[in-house]
């Protein structure tokens, strides 16, 4: 059932090096019919440092935006950062299961929170509530060009009892999303390896092998870009490449794309309003050979009319993309 | 080889401590290595994953504590999913990162710095600003040039002014009331 209102928490990076993703997000949720209503002065969720120093600190960094959001009408909470979304969660299972936590935690704030927002990742809210039909009755541009890995990271369905969505080890929100949209998806095993998070200042080595690991794997899976769901894999993968390429004496240029600017290149925006100018590995050529779905099928059709009168009865696969049950028996069942 | 004399003492109190600051069970863990067979970081670490809730176990506490790989640690929950106890190993790792924290022992400076200048820039403007974190690390942690060379490409990305709030001083005063109660 789609739940026409949420309380809409873009996070740090949304508002800095993850615009498009905060823009894409924007504009595909109003296309699909969906209010988002941004908390009033929120602010960071605390992310790793926080939880890094102390779970109290965390807590209390993280319950501040919890308890704006308690005081709004909806009482859902729809991020599209993992970490936000992680920090939120925690903070919300620890309030509600420690009663001597959640007194602590109160003891910080100015205004208490008493546990009652439920938070959910904004591709949770896509896939779940809004869903792959109302999606793929959107479509109106086709992107032939994509040949999709699906990267979800490290915490976006782990771990399972506190993330609650989609499949810890093998999620296939994501890939059914895309295809959905009539995109090419390829089988990638690497979608929950960790790219090296928050580490990319501090201990860069370290990022530049992990991440070096997880394009190797893109490239042997026979994709041509990664789609992803979290702003750190997004700057890992794409702003780091260079620094990869130098390091580790590697060549990739694979563009890395939300999966809400992919929702929204196949809704029919543009690149630039979708913010793709801001991408560092360009996304010109991926895009370029987008086209109108009425355009597609015309070609399509008339392929098939020449196929058809060439060899009279030939039964064959449309230029078409696959719908949502094509990739459904493609994909593990959740 | 070390040799540890394991006494009720050196077995109870820090496994205790650790499943007061965290909830997890010690016990559990029957050292099958599922940990430590999927960390990513293990590469990296001193000690890999089950090595460290083995010293739990046994008491061996500045061991732990002062192990480069509670630093290391990412929390990617790869562990904590794949627990057949179902521990939440991820956070005994946190869990002992905050213990250090409160005893002042960094063993990775470079880490704790970038930390700090995190929580500094969500401390003054209730909203972390990408820039200033990265000049305040560059300083103090005395590498200058720390991604210098994606300067011209980040420009496009990156905004010049904090996105202050109006709660910042309630953010503040957050961090304050924390401060003075640990």
């Amino acid at each position: 059932m789609i739940e026409q209102e949420y309380a809409y928490y873009s996070g740090c990076s949304l508002e800095g090096t993850a615009s498009s993703y905060d823009r894409s997000i924007r504009l595909i949720l109003k296309a699909l019919g969906v209010t988002l209503r941004e908390p009033d002065d929120w602010s960071c969720c605390g992310s790793t440092p926080a939880h890094a120093m102390d779970h109290l600190l965390a807590g209390a960094l993280a319950a501040r935006n919890l308890a704006i959001v308690e005081r709004m009408e909806t009482a859902t909470l729809t991020t599209p950062c993992p970490a936000c979304l992680s920090a939120f969660k925690k903070a919300h299972a620890r309030a509600t299961e420690d009663r001597a936590f959640k007194d602590e935690v109160n003891q910080l704030l100015d205004i208490p929170y008493e546990g009652g927002v439920k938070a959910k990742s904004t591709l949770q809210v896509i896939y779940e509530d809004v869903g792959l039909e109302a999606v793929a009755s959107k479509v109106t541009t086709v992107l032939p060009d994509l040949k999709a890995a699906c990267y979800y990271g490290c915490i976006l369905s782990r771990p399972p009892r506190l993330a609650a969505f989609d499949d810890p080890e093998n999620p296939i929100s994501m890939d059914r999303l895309l295809a959905a949209c009539g995109v090419e998806v390829c089988d990638f095993a690497f979608k929950t390896e960790c790219c090296g998070a928050a580490f990319g200042v501090p201990k860069k080595e370290m990022v530049l092998r992990l991440t070096h690991k997880v394009l190797t794997m893109v490239e042997d899976c026979g994709a041509n870009c990664v789609v992803v769901a979290c702003p750190l894999c997004q700057q890992n993968l794409d702003l780091r490449q260079a620094q990869v390429n130098r390091a580790m004496g590697s060549s990739f240029s694979i563009p890395i794309l939300y999966f809400s600017e992919v929702l929204g290149l196949a809704f029919g925006y543009t690149p630039e309003e979708l913010g793709l100018d801001k991408h560092i590995v360009s996304t010109d050529a991926l895009i370029r050979s987008r086209r109108s779905k009425e355009a597609e099928e015309t070609v399509s059709t008339v392929k098939e009319k020449v196929k058809k009168s060439a060899a009279q009865g030939t039964a064959g696969k449309s230029g078409n993309a696959p719908g949502p049950e094509d990739t459904a028996s493609a994909t593990k069942e959740a | 080889m070390e040799t540890i004399h394991l006494t009720s003492d050196t077995l109870n109190n820090f496994a205790s401590e650790v499943s007061e600051a965290t909830g997890q069970d010690m016990v559990r863990c029957y050292q099958c290595g599922n940990c430590t067979a999927g960390c990513p970081y293990t590469e990296f670490f001193d000690y890999p994953v089950s090595q460290i809730m083995r010293m739990i176990q046994t008491g061996q506490r500045e061991k732990a504590l002062s192990s480069k790989a509670i630093w290391l640690c990412a929390t990617c929950e790869t562990c904590s999913t794949r627990c057949p106890c179902e521990i939440d190993v991820a956070d005994v790792m946190d869990g002992l990162r905050n213990i250090a924290y409160r005893e002042k022992r960094f063993t990775e400076k470079d880490i704790r710095t970038f930390y700090e200048a995190f929580l500094t820039s969500l401390r003054n403007h209730g909203r972390i600003f990408e820039l200033e974190i990265i000049a305040r690390y560059n300083l103090k942690s005395g590498h200058l040039l720390t991604d210098a060379d994606l300067g011209p490409k980040v420009m496009k990305q990156l905004h010049f002014l904090p996105k202050r709030i109006k709660g910042r001083e309630n953010v503040a005063r957050i961090v304050k009331r924390f401060m003075e109660k640990r």
